[in-house]
């Protein structure tokens, strides 16, 4: 379904001022008042935005209103923005919240033990130990997903996960949040956070397999 | 107590294993999980492919927004400000 196209980007992270500092930077020029600082924070978090909206509503229009709506939302909360939380925390909660009140995508609530295994109980024998162990593909993974065109089907595997794990490997391990983070933006425990986070990648890692296993 | 003792087989180390890379199994356990690994070339595998899964999910990403997007935006800044004022 790919709601975003995925492009990939080298591995290495921009050096420099720690991102939260920057935010906290930026979050004072705009409320003093200056449009060059809303312009960088809108750069900053933008994609990420998107992203995150687009995995609680069907489609790129309506994620891009909800952002529309969070940024204007940050413009009006700003002075209200106390800095308990980094600025990324609180930009994200006020765009879940949005997205969530749209209501278009219902949520499924599926309960977090239901979603089975990590790895098909046929792949052990019957003392639980490996019996179909798993395939080889870590060597050059990076190079093949770049290659082979893998990005698409990675992509394509996290949209199809349930609403809720894509929800927390997408805020966790493509955009890069604590957990902690995760927990106050979707408001959720630790515990259930964890749980979410455990099936989504464990499916991703199933996919990948097949992707690239057996070689 | 019998579950502190017993050795953990693999099937139900695959299910322990966002706990172990998060850091919260208890002391005990993540004993239990690092001599399971020690001793399974299939579990250290696993573990691996876990670890190449974060890093491969970490390179995707949006492309970055369309300038149109980006003007939209700052039109809303303004008229922000507008209102305002």
């Amino acid at each position: 379904m790919g709601l975003i196209l995925a492009i990939l980007l080298p591995l290495r992270r921009p050096r420099g001022v720690p991102a939260a500092d920057a935010d906290a930077e930026l979050v004072a020029r705009l409320r003093a008042g200056d449009e060059q600082a809303f312009v960088a924070l809108v750069a900053r978090h933008h994609a990420a935005m998107l992203r995150v909206a687009g995995s609680f509503v069907p489609n790129a229009a309506i994620a891009e209103e909800v952002v529309q709506d969070t940024w204007l939302g940050v413009l009006r909360g700003i002075d209200g923005f106390e800095g308990r939380s980094s600025f990324r925390t609180w930009l994200l909660r006020i765009l879940v919240n949005r997205a969530r009140s749209t209501g278009v995508r219902e949520h499924r609530s599926v309960a977090v033990g239901d979603a089975g295994p990590a790895v098909d109980r046929s792949r052990f024998d019957a003392s639980g130990a490996w019996m179909s162990p798993p395939q080889h593909w870590v060597e050059d993974s990076d190079d093949r997903l770049l290659a082979e065109g893998l990005a698409d089907q990675l992509q394509a595997a996290l949209d199809e996960l349930p609403a809720r794990q894509r929800e927390v490997v997408v805020l966790r391990d493509v955009d890069g949040l604590s957990g902690r983070e995760v927990c106050d933006v979707l408001e959720i425990s630790e515990a259930n956070q964890r749980v979410l986070l455990h099936r989504g990648r464990s499916h991703l890692r199933q996919a990948l397999e097949s992707e690239l296993g057996g070689l | 107590m019998f579950w502190q003792r017993h050795e953990l087989v693999c099937q139900e180390m695959v299910e322990l294993i966002t706990d172990y890379l998060e850091g919260t199994l208890s002391r005990s356990q993540r004993r239990r999980f690092e001599a399971h690994l020690a001793a399974c070339e299939n579990c250290t595998e696993y573990l691996q492919q876990m670890r190449a899964t974060i890093r491969l999910t970490g390179r995707l990403r949006a492309e970055d927004m369309a300038p149109a997007m980006r003007e939209e935006l700052t039109d809303l800044y303004r008229r922000w400000r507008a209102e305002e004022e």
